[in-house]
């Protein structure tokens, strides 16, 4: 991203464009995800025609260059990162499945050459859903980027890929992907992988949360594709994770606040011992605490999405938002089950749900690149 | 547009009282922590002359108020950076240095805030030039300041003051001290009024220093009121007692200014003892450079970070509090946020900085434990880290103080 001007002002107003594609999405969260987030959780997918109805609102082509289709504005993780967060607002499943496509079409945006950006993003200026995933997890306990065990070697034609990846989102959807594995004596590197290629096997996994949307198992058994799937000249892998680790914080941020709502109504109108239970100050303070650091995250992830637009560096700042997101978020949605007592572990109330999806944050890492 | 980068007008700021707090404050940070009570003479430089202002210097003051005002007016509508966030940012650096030298600069009061707030014209004209401290607290109120018992009444001319107060910042080298009293018992916190009482006012005894955990540079006064009497015009704000707690509301919303200026503080404090801890970690091989995933990390790596993380949170909402007072927007409940989060989490990096380098951190040859000393204080006073979630829930959850007490 090239350098900007720095802005002249400390400043926490959104521009215009921000705010009418604000208001958009969260009209959508409200109308299409909210009312939708037990059922599709239970049925373990998201509404009929729902990432249709989600490409209408017309992210994934804001950002494409007009060469390609789109409508040519500039890359703006600040932009992203607050889609996301508004997304999340509604259901954390299906904001992650709404954006998969845009998670690949920023990283391609991000690091791939002119032609990869031909020949893989003009899809995402048409009104017909295309899906595209980003595949970096790996299934192994205590798994980092840096103990991957998918490997890429050279071979005639290009590259063989072999290894597995897991909680891919929406792989078998995908019509393509781009996978992140150690290249044979040159380090991390990403391949465009097309859907159907040889030796690919695609799995749905069930997981504690996130049900509603499809979390895919990955099997690469010497896929080969070529030399030119390779995503551009030099990969810079922790740039990627971090722009993800942005929104995996704005998700976060969504959820907690959708949390946040949900408990002041609730606890606001539960009456004990003769009176609302936020009377009590063990309540109200539980509830005060998750505004706190729910403002806190909201801030730091602000701040890492500010400085990458800014095309700051933005790695300490991205891994501090992941890291309150994960440790914060986890105790906002673990507060939040509390504070609705036994009724809280039920499932007729969202505030398990937004429990089980947040335990992910922590662990997923190359989804919601912003 | 979003940025919470310092814009290079604060970048100065900061760096303009980063430099004088290295200068002037770091090199006698231990010697006042040692001499209690001792009067940080080094620190007069930084107070100007405490005189009544020449009538050039009044009129100069004013053109400089009219041309403020027109560049407002200008402003009017846009967005902009201004003293609040000036001051967090100045504040925060200041007590990077010393807190407690910070709080002993000679004309930066509390009472000195509540003055320029709430005070008319010509009561900023004859109380302007003083070195006005606050007296809020008494021995059996605390927090709970509509709890004052301390008494004013009306004396032909005179309101006369009779009680006791205590933790009285800089009481013993201020000026003068804005006293809080109550105009009449029965009529609860809307009776309570502020008072600029004069050190030299008949009545006005002053009774010690305390000994403290930490801030020992800063002096904290008892004064007692014995009939002292000052001129009726001293009192600071409107007369009436207003049912439904207007004017007290009034003194109260000072604190919305203040409470970001103390969160700024712990930020400081908390930033010294990472700093510090940071470079003697360093010589051990140990580097907090956010190279390796939280889980690969060391465990003292991951303290730093988590540490680093929580203070960046506190920091930015302090920010935010100051920009929205900047910007006119009502920040009461972001002003107790971020002093919330700023209290405790100054306390806890003091704190774990300490354990984490260990003897070094525990022995006087470092600040560290100075630093873990005067933090505490931080999470108190200015509303106590429980007060602050008190006003937070009560704004979130829509609640009177008679619902959730």
């Amino acid at each position: 991203m090239p350098e900007q001007q720095p802005p002249a002002l400390f400043d926490l107003t959104l521009t215009e464009e921000q705010q009418m594609m604000r208001d958009t999405v969260a009209r959508f969260a409200e109308s299409e995800m909210r009312e939708r987030s037990r059922t599709s959780d239970e049925a373990g997918h998201p509404p009929e025609g729902f990432y249709q109805r989600a490409l209408e609102l017309g992210f994934n082509m804001v950002q494409l260059p007009e060469a390609l289709g789109g409508m040519g504005a500039p890359r703006s993780p600040v932009g992203n990162m607050l889609i996301a967060e508004d997304l999340a607002s509604g259901d954390m499943s299906l904001a992650i499945g709404a954006l998969s496509s845009l998670s690949f079409i920023n990283a391609v945006l991000d690091q791939g050459t002119q032609a990869q950006q031909r020949t893989w993003l003009p899809r995402f200026a048409e009104e017909t859903l295309h899906q595209a995933t980003v595949a970096l997890l790996e299934s192994q306990a205590g798994f980092d980027p840096g103990s991957m065990r998918t490997t890429a070697k050279r071979v005639d034609q290009g590259y063989e890929l072999t290894g597995t990846k897991s909680m891919v989102p929406l792989a078998s959807a995908s019509e393509v992907m781009l996978v992140v594995a150690k290249l044979e004596g040159e380090g991390p590197a990403a391949f465009f992988v097309q859907a159907g290629a040889d030796g690919m096997h695609i799995e749905r996994q069930p997981y504690m949360g996130l049900r509603a949307l499809s979390l895919d198992t990955v099997k690469l058994e010497g896929v080969t594709v070529p030399a030119d799937a390779r995503l551009g000249e030099s990969f810079d892998l922790q740039r990627l994770i971090d722009l993800g680790k942005i929104g995996l914080s704005a998700l976060t941020v969504g959820t907690c606040q959708a949390i946040l709502d949900y408990v002041k109504e609730y606890c606001n109108e539960r009456v004990a011992f003769g009176e609302p239970i936020t009377n009590r100050q063990s309540v109200a303070f539980m509830i005060a605490d998750i505004a706190i650091e729910l403002e806190g995250l909201r801030m730091l992830t602000y701040r890492a999405a500010a400085r990458a637009e800014q095309g700051l560096d933005f790695h300490k700042q991205a891994y501090q938002a992941h890291l309150q997101a994960a440790d914060k978020g986890m105790k906002i949605g673990t507060d939040g089950v509390q504070l609705l007592g036994g009724h809280g572990f039920i499932r007729d109330h969202m505030v398990e749900l937004w429990y089980r999806n947040l335990r992910a944050i922590g662990i997923l890492s190359g989804c919601a690149i912003v | 547009m979003i940025n919470l980068e310092l814009t290079p007008n604060l970048e100065e700021t900061r760096k303009a009282t980063r430099g004088l707090a290295e200068a002037l404050f770091r090199p006698i940070s231990r010697k006042y922590d040692r001499q209690e009570h001792a009067y940080p003479e080094e620190l007069k430089a930084l107070g100007g002359p405490r005189r009544k202002r020449t009538a050039e210097e009044i009129r100069e003051a004013e053109e400089l108020k009219k041309l403020a005002k027109a560049q407002e007016k200008q402003n009017e509508g846009k967005i902009v950076n201004g003293s609040n966030l000036n001051g967090v940012v100045s504040v925060a650096e200041m007590c990077w240095g010393d807190v407690g030298l910070m709080l002993s600069i000679p004309g930066a009061g509390l009472g000195n805030a509540a003055i320029s707030a709430v005070a008319t014209p010509e009561q900023k004209e004859r109380f302007g030039h003083l070195y006005a401290s606050m007296a809020i607290t008494e021995p059996s109120a605390g927090s709970d300041s509509a709890g004052i018992q301390a008494t004013a009444f009306l004396d032909g001319d005179e309101w006369v003051i009779n009680g006791e107060k205590i933790f009285i910042t800089a009481g013993e080298r201020s000026d003068a001290v804005v006293v809080w009293a109550t105009v009449d018992k029965s009529a609860g916190k809307a009776a309570i009024k502020s008072f600029v009482v004069p050190k030299d006012a008949p009545g006005l005894e002053f009774v010690g220093l305390e000994n403290k955990l930490g801030l020992r540079a800063s002096d904290t006064a008892t004064i007692r009121f014995d009939n002292c009497r000052v001129p009726k015009d001293n009192l600071l704000g409107d007369p009436e007692i207003k049912r439904g707690g207007g004017s007290f509301g009034g003194v109260m919303q000072t604190f919305d200014n203040t409470r970001p200026t103390v969160a700024a503080m712990a930020i400081g404090v908390a930033r010294a003892s990472l700093d510090l801890t940071i470079e003697l970690l360093e010589k051990e091989g140990i580097k907090a450079d956010y190279a390796k995933d939280v889980w690969q990390a060391s465990a003292i790596q991951a303290e730093l970070y988590r540490m680093e993380t929580d203070w960046e949170a506190a920091r930015l909402l302090t920010m935010k509090a100051a920009w929205m007072s900047d910007n006119k927007q009502a920040n009461s409940m972001e002003a107790s946020m971020c002093k919330a989060k700023a209290g405790r989490v100054g306390n806890y990096i003091t704190l774990r900085c300490v354990e984490l380098c260990g003897a070094m951190g525990y022995s006087e040859t470092e600040l560290l434990e100075k630093w873990a000393r005067d933090s505490k204080i931080l999470d108190i006073f200015e509303g106590t880290q429980q007060i602050q979630l008190l006003i937070v829930a009560r704004r979130l959850l829509n609640k009177s103080s008679a619902e959730l007490k």
